[in-house]
Formats: structure tokens, C-alpha cells, sequence
């Protein structure tokens, strides 16, 4: 394979990184994805449109997030240097919210009236009617059934901050489902309705998009590294579900030879079992939600269901530039089980006083694997994608403690 | 001519006929095509049943889940039409489905399973002209035809790229929504059909929505076919494998409303 002159070009002018990426969706929705495509691009090379969206950041989200030097986990890891990227103190406590305020400036410019979102967990949910609150248009929120269930304090959130949330019935009733449904919804409403996809996933442009608005995560760390401590991190880590905190700090690194990257897909029981959320490691190449990418499939390409405890990794599929980067060779995924995870939660809680998301909890478990192979002055950058206030009850159950 | 053009007659509507392959079961599903055969179905479109079907509503998407639940494989929905051509020579059987349950072996070993197995056509819901490149040059290669969509959001300007490396017949999804929900205006639906008769010698089938043999005749009165799904397929939902003797005649009564249409009008 030939390597490109960037890493960071991607994806082509019809969507696609590599192989991977594209626009299948039907009929109706091309015209749609064709006029937003058209629209970001103007809004990309509009200065108003990136004032707008650095206003609402800083003085909304919080931004820019801390880089935090990790002295205790750092200590208890003996090998390098950790370092946090602190996307769990922005407003609504995840790096979701970042691409949410883009998408709204975006539904606003291009005169849409009515949002939608899917939402797993219900972080991207809560961001999306955060959002939604803050510019008064009305929001309609798909949640599997089963997630329904098991994140009622943030289907409340979603009501407090006046959404409308829809229990999805069909299929598995979960994350993927409340995507199919929330497509079902945009495909009859096309003319007023602005579909918030809430991961670097989906038809082109929402790969692209997406990784745009939350590559601030990767362009602060960048420069807040380089005025730290004079030099880059010789390693980065992030979660990856669909992928858009991982995406969001590894892109502008990318074209940083001596940056390295780990992306950690969530192993649930181990590879082996079957029971897991590892697209790349242990699925294959197909097309689902309008785009084509890894996914865990049978060999009829009927898409099986994933698992992991972290609900927002819990999705058969991962974004196309992941798909790319993992076959390019420029980033390396590994898969992290539960079991890991919640031990990579209770160190980070104890050592740091940070209670990370589950989500974050997976990267953070790379660190006892490779911390060590790098020397004392090396330094490791994880994204702490989100706050794990939602998890506590979750990590409770797997302890065995009744809350 | 090909077995599909030659369904669409010049002087009436073809009735095209949907289910979902191996609804209840796969060994059902040979007395279910045959009844639509003997009520009159001029085009056969067969479902390939998907964990994910996103553009289809509630009585498509339960078919989906009944066939995948009764272990409906790749290999069982070849298997059904390689019979049902042995069965019925003459009568046009389509593949209408989502693109990985297409792509999962190569679109070159799916476009030539499908000639293999008697099949004349394609319809994949999620694979646009921007991706022909998936699936379109290995059917065009293998000879089967590519059924490409036209919907109320698809206007002038993008209608040659539709048009391009569509053959067989250009299927109008008359209202911009999910299948079996609700029927278009009969306005909407009768400029829409002259404006895509304008731009391609194509025949123009509409559906979406279409239920009642009132509805079927309007239709037929002006396009070149008329398909009809989700209704035959909540008739399998309601009787499951019984279903053939109720299928046969409604599809009689839709039949005899498009053979009708035209006639009265003279």
C-alpha cells in the first residue's frame, strides 16, 4: 500500500476514505445530503459561521477543556508520563456537545426547523436537546426501548431540557434501531427536519463533518502540549464507539509522524465470546446507516448485536475514517474488555479524583499495557471523553453493590 | 426484449407484486408467489430480508424480523427463485433489498448468483447512482438489470443522474417517507409519472402506499405499473402460511382494477 502524502486530506470529494465511507442511503435523502454537503462547505469558508461556533464554545461549552498532567496514575502505571484531556468538564460532561453546537449553527443556516437525533446511552441525546434548548427549535429524540429502561435519569435530562423522546420498539431496541428509526423520521420530513447524527458516522458529509467539529479536542491538546511542555505526546488514546472523541483529538496529530495512536474498541466479554462492540477486530467490511465501514455481521451480512457495559460503545459499526486509519496502519485498535474497563475506572477514580465515563474508562485501560514499554520522559495524552456520574450505577451492579 | 420489459404491455399497467422472501418461513414462501401468480401479478419483487431495513415501515420491517427469526439465509432466497423460475418461465422475478445482505460475498458473486437463479433485476433501497460503483458494473456484467428509484425529492436537475445505468423499469417512490404508511395525492402522482415519462422510455412503475384496487386502478390509469407490498405482506403477518388463500384474491381484485383502468377511460 502506498502511503498518502497526508493523512489528513480524507475523505475524497464523493465522501469516501479509502474504501471505506460513501453515501448509501436511499433515494429520498440524497438530494438532502447533497444540499448539506453543499452547505457545510460554504459555512466551513464562512468567518462568521467559525466565530459563531468558537463563541458558543468557549462561553457555553467551556472550552477550551484542560490538559491535565496525571501525577498519581502516572506514579502508579510507572512508565510514562499520563495526560488528560479533560472533555469531561465541558457542559453536559461529554465531547458530544461540541459537535452538536456545529450541527444546530448548521440546521439554523441552512433553515430547519425541526431536529433529530438518535441516542444510545443518551449522551448524545442530552446534548442534542441541550442544544435544541438553548435556540428554541424543537427536538425529537430516538432511544431503543431497552436503553429507555436503563437510563431513565437521562430520558428525564432529555424531558427537562424539553425534548420529545421516542422509545424505538423495532428490531433489537437498541442504539442501532434508534438510528434506523430516526432515518425512518428524516426520510418522511426531509423539507423542515435536521438529523443531529451524534457520531463521525453516516452518509457523507456527517464523517467529515463531525470529525471537524470535534477535532478542537486534538487542536487545543496540540497546542496546549506544545506550550506545556515544549514538544508533543509520543502516544494518544481515546475510545472508540462510532468514533468522534477519538477522531476529534487524533486528526490533527495525524500528519505528526512521531505521534503514535491507539483506538480502543470495547471487547464486552472478550473477543472470543462473541459478546462484544470490536468492529475492527472482530467484524468486516459492509455498508449500514449510510455508509461503509467495519461492522459485526454473519456471513449472510445480517448485522448481530453488540455488546459492551459502556452503553455509548455498544454499536455494531465504527465511523469509515476508523475503518481507513485501522487498514492504512496509521492508528492501532485494540480491543479492551468490561472486566478491564472497570478496573481502569476505579484506578483513575482513586488515583485522580476523576470519575471518567465508562467510555473513557476503555482508554484509560490501555494504559497498563503499554505505559511501560515507553521510558520516564515519554509522554501518553488520553481523552477522558466524559464524566462517569451516568455510569455509577452500572459499575455498581458489576461490582456486586447495592446503591 | 427481456422477460421484464416484456411484462409492461403497451396497453395497460403491470401489477408488481411484493413479499419478503422467507416470510413466515422459506418453505412457505413457493405457495406465496404462486398465489400471486394465479391473482395476476405481472412482476414478482421478492424482499431480502435485513436486521436493519431503514426505509421500510412497521409491516415490512416485521416481515424482516419473522423471516430472519425463521433462519432465513442468502442461500435459501437463491433457492426460492431459482425454483419459482423453474416453476413459472415467464413471469419477471426481482431482488428488492439493502445493500450488505447484497455485498457481504462481492457484488460480482451476488450478480452472478442471481442471473443463476432466474433473476431479472435488482432494486437495492440504499445504494444511490453516487455508489454505483458497489453494485451496478457487476449486475450490468451479468446481465441482470439495475431498478434504480425516483422519489418527490428527486428533481430535474438530478434525474439524468438517476436514469444513468438504470435499466428494466424506473420504480417512482411516490411519496418521500417509509413504505406502507400513507398514499400519495393522485395529482401529485399523475405529474410526477408524465414529468419521469418525459425524461426516460423506461416504464415508469409507482408505489408506496398503494393498497386498494380504487387506488391501483387511478394509478394504472397512468403509469406503467403498479406495485403493491406492504398490504400483501399484512396479509402473511395476519395468516402466515395460509396466507395463499387470501392473497389470491386480493391480488385478483387489484389485477382486475389495473386491467380495467385504461379501458373505461376510452
Amino acid at each position: 500500500m502506498t502511503t498518502p502524502n497526508s493523512f489528513r486530506a480524507q475523505p475524497d470529494e464523493s465522501g469516501h476514505f479509502g474504501d471505506f465511507g460513501g453515501r448509501y442511503v436511499a433515494e429520498t435523502l440524497m438530494p438532502l445530503i447533497l444540499d448539506l454537503e453543499r452547505e457545510y462547505r460554504a459555512a466551513k469558508a464562512d468567518p462568521a459561521f467559525q466565530a459563531e461556533f468558537d463563541e458558543l464554545l468557549e462561553h457555553y461549552v467551556g472550552r477550551p477543556s484542560p490538559l491535565y498532567f496525571a501525577p498519581r496514575l502516572t506514579e502508579a502505571l510507572d512508565g510514562a508520563q499520563i495526560w488528560l484531556k479533560r472533555e469531561e468538564l465541558n457542559h453536559t460532561g461529554a465531547h458530544k456537545i461540541n459537535n452538536c453546537i456545529g450541527q444546530i449553527l448548521l440546521a439554523i443556516r441552512m433553515g430547519k426547523t425541526r431536529i433529530i437525533a438518535e441516542t444510545g446511552a443518551g449522551q448524545h441525546g442530552v446534548a442534542t436537546a441541550t442544544v435544541c434548548a438553548r435556540f428554541g427549535i424543537p427536538c425529537v429524540i430516538y432511544m431503543g426501548a431497552k436503553d429507555v429502561e436503563r437510563q431513565q435519569p437521562n430520558v428525564f435530562r432529555m424531558k427537562l431540557l424539553g425534548a420529545e423522546v421516542i422509545p424505538v420498539t423495532s428490531g433489537a431496541k437498541t442504539l442501532k434501531d434508534a438510528m434506523n428509526e430516526a432515518l425512518r423520521d428524516w426520510v418522511a420530513n426531509v423539507h423542515d427536519t435536521f438529523y443531529i447524527i451524534g457520531t463521525a458516522a453516516g452518509p457523507h458529509p456527517y464523517p467529515e463533518l463531525v470529525r471537524d467539529f470535534q477535532s478542537v479536542i486534538g487542536t487545543e491538546a496540540r497546542a496546549q502540549m506544545l506550550a506545556r511542555t515544549g514538544r508533543l505526546p509520543d502516544l494518544l488514546i481515546a475510545a472508540v464507539g462510532g468514533g468522534s472523541n477519538a477522531i476529534g483529538l487524533f486528526h490533527p496529530f495525524l500528519d505528526d509522524a512521531g505521534v503514535a495512536m491507539i483506538g480502543v474498541e470495547a471487547a464486552g466479554h472478550g473477543i472470543a465470546s462473541g459478546q462484544h462492540a470490536a468492529s475492527l477486530t472482530g467484524g468486516a467490511p459492509g455498508v449500514l446507516h449510510g455508509n461503509k465501514t467495519y461492522l459485526l455481521q454473519d456471513d449472510d451480512g445480517q448485522i448481530t448485536e453488540a455488546h459492551s457495559i459502556s452503553a455509548g460503545l455498544d454499536y455494531p459499526g465504527i465511523g469509515p475514517e476508523h475503518s481507513w486509519l485501522h487498514e492504512i496502519g496509521r492508528v492501532r485498535y485494540l480491543p479492551i474488555t468490561d472486566s478491564e474497563a472497570l478496573e481502569a475506572f476505579q484506578l483513575c477514580c482513586r488515583t485522580e479524583g476523576i470519575i471518567p465515563a465508562l467510555e473513557s474508562a476503555h482508554a484509560l485501560a490501555a494504559l497498563p499495557k503499554v505505559a511501560k514499554n515507553y521510558g520516564k520522559d515519554a509522554m501518553i495524552l488520553v481523552n477522558v471523553s466524559g464524566r462517569g456520574d451516568k455510569d455509577i450505577f452500572t459499575v455498581a451492579e458489576a461490582l456486586g453493590v447495592e446503591i | 426484449m427481456t422477460r421484464l420489459s416484456n411484462a409492461f404491455p403497451k396497453d395497460r399497467a403491470a401489477l408488481v407484486c411484493f413479499v419478503t422472501a422467507g416470510d413466515p418461513n422459506a418453505a412457505a414462501t413457493p405457495a406465496i408467489l404462486d398465489a400471486l401468480v394465479t391473482g395476476g401479478a405481472d412482476v414478482i419483487e421478492l424482499g431480502m430480508p435485513f436486521t436493519d431495513p431503514m426505509a421500510d415501515g412497521p409491516a415490512i420491517q416485521a416481515a424482516n424480523l419473522r423471516s430472519l427469526g425463521a433462519g432465513t439465509t442468502t442461500a435459501d432466497i437463491l433457492t426460492i427463485a431459482r425454483d419459482f423460475r423453474a416453476r413459472h418461465p415467464n413471469v419477471p422475478l426481482v431482488l428488492m433489498g439493502y445493500a450488505n445482505p447484497m455485498l457481504r460475498r462481492g457484488a460480482t458473486w451476488f450478480a452472478n448468483a442471481a442471473r443463476d437463479a432466474g433473476v431479472d433485476g435488482v432494486i437495492c433501497v440504499d445504494t444511490p447512482p453516487e455508489e454505483d460503483a458497489a453494485l451496478g458494473p457487476a449486475l450490468r456484467a451479468s446481465g441482470v438489470d439495475l431498478i434504480r428509484l425516483a422519489t418527490p425529492t428527486t428533481d430535474g436537475a438530478r434525474l439524468p443522474t438517476v436514469l444513468g445505468g438504470a435499466s428494466g423499469f424506473l420504480y417512482y417512490v411516490s411519496v418521500a417517507g417509509i413504505t406502507g404508511k400513507q398514499q400519495a395525492a393522485q395529482t401529485s402522482i399523475e405529474e410526477a409519472v408524465a414529468r419521469l415519462k418525459a425524461a426516460t422510455d423506461l416504464p415508469v412503475a409507482v408505489g408506496f402506499g398503494v393498497r386498494t384496487p380504487e387506488q391501483a386502478e387511478a394509478i394504472a390509469r397512468v403509469a406503467d405499473g403498479v406495485v403493491v407490498g406492504s398490504a400483501i405482506v399484512e396479509l402473511i403477518g395476519k395468516h402466515g402460511a395460509d396466507a395463499p388463500g387470501a392473497i389470491t384474491p386480493y391480488i385478483q381484485s387489484l389485477s382486475a382494477a389495473v386491467r380495467a383502468a385504461r379501458k373505461e377511460s376510452k
